[in-house]
């Protein structure tokens, strides 16, 4: 094991990390770009509302962004989400949306392709909070499938 | 007196749960022993339909049933037949706002409501504004949502055909003065209705004295069953009203050429098979709140909650939006810390609380905030759980929040 994914074990560092991502969100800002896809993400059951942006051009994630108001867990996940998935083929992007969603349902994952996200491997003992963790990565998602089938 | 140890043995949920501290009534009130056994007994001893079988378990149930409305009648002063039961608070004001549209109202008319209605009291009529020309206005409210009486009479204009406000609101428990207001609608030809839901469970709601024409309450928070919502109107209203609802058990006959004629009041609004079981519940519940006192109740609450502003007010970490509010829930969010997840940390201090917008989406532009906490009390909370709130919410930092997952 890497001395970096050591580190990830040590839920001090994962602490941190969320701290971090929360108080300083990476990719924090929309864009006007048309090129961009973009989904809104606000849910009944909680308060989070985020934008999700998105470039994915032939195949590839040139860029994330996002903005909104949200939990601690919303705004780190969604962070973490964007700096892990920038710059990553289509494909790659869907083996470690795969994993991350096993990870905060309680199943097995691969803590190797989810680097700093594994700071949300707790989240599903708090169910009402799975959602959050999942608010930005499901936005993804979606923008994945719409670029897959051809939607502008 | 209330012997807070006394009542706490009635319910199981404390057993059940000795760490557990609940201030979430607002949402929905634990529920005693007696309301149980009244709900489960049906299950076991006498399962029937009501209004419709001729052996003895089915007159039992129609007149435990029916009986129902005896209690209700006196919990409100009114008359049993001025009682209907629905499904919840949200199916009465459904059936109040529809019921206008189609029996009281025309294009034009005016309806007065508050920002700081919840959903159920402001959804039905933004679509009576959409369907039928019917134009909704806002009372103007305070920064803790009170209406100012001067301020409703001058909102009270010849177009203003109803007013449907909340008598304690769910966020921030402002009691709005009901009775006064109701003199000046009257005075104007302008019908009352009451939004009970966090009022009716908590203090003496008396129809006649308030002049109410229209009152909506549920018995979940009551103590009461989910599923069983009060709609009161004044007799002659509620003759004068159709139901929502048509069906069986409500009508008096009908014929291929389609016509049909309805069951009297109130026997008309409840169409289908009821929910007995939770009817029969429900009028244990509102016995046993009588039978402690709704004055009792509301003394006590207002105690409790006086100890429970002064302890949180003292803490530097947290701001409280409703101080001046002498009833009702506290609403406060710890600084820096957003509501979800300083409630997610006091969850883990095992204190049930609500975070979020309350269901009153358009409030935040009356307090500027999105989103708060809301602790909300019953008369079988103690002081002693007041301290352990105080003590955890002292704790709540973003340290501690994001703490909870590792
Ligand atoms: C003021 C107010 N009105 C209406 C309702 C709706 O009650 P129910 O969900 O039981 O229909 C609530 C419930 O939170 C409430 O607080």
């Amino acid at each position: 094991m890497s001395d970096y994914l050591q580190m990830l074990e040590d839920p001090e560092v994962l602490r941190e990390l969320i701290m971090d991502h929360y108080k300083y969100p990476h990719h924090h800002s929309l864009t006007e770009d048309m090129k961009y896809r973009k989904v809104h993400m606000s849910s009944a059951s909680c308060i989070d509302d985020i934008t999700v942006q998105s470039d994915i051009e032939d195949g590839v994630i040139k860029d994330i962004r996002f903005d909104g108001t949200a939990c601690t867990i919303s705004t780190a996940s969604t962070s973490i989400m964007s700096d892990l998935l920038r710059g990553k083929t289509v494909s790659e992007a869907k083996a470690i949306i795969d994993q991350y969603m096993n990870m905060v349902d309680g199943k097995d994952y691969d803590p190797a392709l989810l680097e700093e996200a594994v700071a949300m491997k707790n989240v599903w003992r708090q169910a009402n909070r799975i959602k959050c963790a999942t608010i930005g990565w499901n936005a993804m998602k979606q923008m994945i499938e719409e670029s897959e089938n051809g939607h502008e | 007196m209330i012997d807070v140890q006394a009542i706490r043995r009635d319910f199981p949920m404390f057993a059940a749960h000795p760490e557990l501290v609940y201030f979430d009534n607002g949402a929905t009130t634990l529920k005693p022993q007696c309301v149980i056994d009244a709900v489960t007994g049906f299950y076991t001893g006498h399962t029937s339909n009501v209004h419709r079988g001729d052996y003895a378990i089915a007159a039992m149930n129609d007149r435990l049933y029916d009986g129902a409305r005896d209690s209700f009648a006196r919990l409100l002063n009114c008359l049993p037949e001025e009682i209907a039961f629905t499904h919840n608070a949200t199916a009465s004001l459904n059936q109040i706002a529809w019921g206008l549209s189609h029996d009281f109202l025309k294009r034009g008319d005016v309806i007065l409501t508050t920002e700081a209605e919840h959903a159920s009291n402001l959804l039905p009529w933004f679509r009576l504004s959409h369907d039928y020309g019917i134009e909704i206005r806002y009372i103007p409210v305070d920064e803790q949502a009170n209406i100012r009486l001067d301020a409703f009479k001058e909102a009270m204009r010849p177009e203003v055909k109803a007013v449907a406000v909340a008598m304690v609101t769910n966020v921030l428990g402002s009691v709005q003065p009901i009775k006064e207001m109701a003199e000046i609608a009257h005075a104007n030809g302008a019908l009352m209705i009451a939004d009970g839901a966090q009022a009716v469970p908590h203090m003496k709601v008396d129809v006649r004295d308030l002049d109410l024409d229209f009152l909506a309450f549920s018995a979940h928070k009551m103590c009461g069953p989910d599923g069983v919502g009060i709609l009161y109107g004044k007799k002659d209203l509620m003759e004068q009203m159709s139901p929502i609802f048509l069906g069986g058990d409500m009508n008096a006959r009908f014929q291929k050429s389609l016509t049909y004629e309805l069951k009297h009041t109130p026997l008309k609004f409840e169409s289908g098979t009821p929910n007995i079981e939770g009817v029969i519940g429900a009028a244990k519940a509102c016995d046993y709140i009588m039978n402690i006192g709704l004055d009792e109740i509301h003394e006590y609450e207002r105690k409790l909650r006086a100890v429970f502003l002064e302890k949180m007010s003292k803490l530097d970490n947290i701001v409280i939006y409703n101080p001046d509010n002498e009833y009702g829930p506290i609403d406060f969010n710890a600084k820096d810390v957003f509501s979800q997840d300083a409630a997610g940390y006091l969850a883990s201090r095992n204190i049930a609380v609500r975070s979020g917008n309350h269901c009153a989406k358009i409030l935040h532009e009356v307090i500027g905030t999105d989103s708060t906490i809301r602790a909300s009390l019953y008369f079988y909370n103690t002081e002693e759980e007041v301290e352990m709130c105080v003590r955890a919410c002292a704790d709540i930092s973003l340290e501690n929040a994001i703490g909870i997952f590792f």
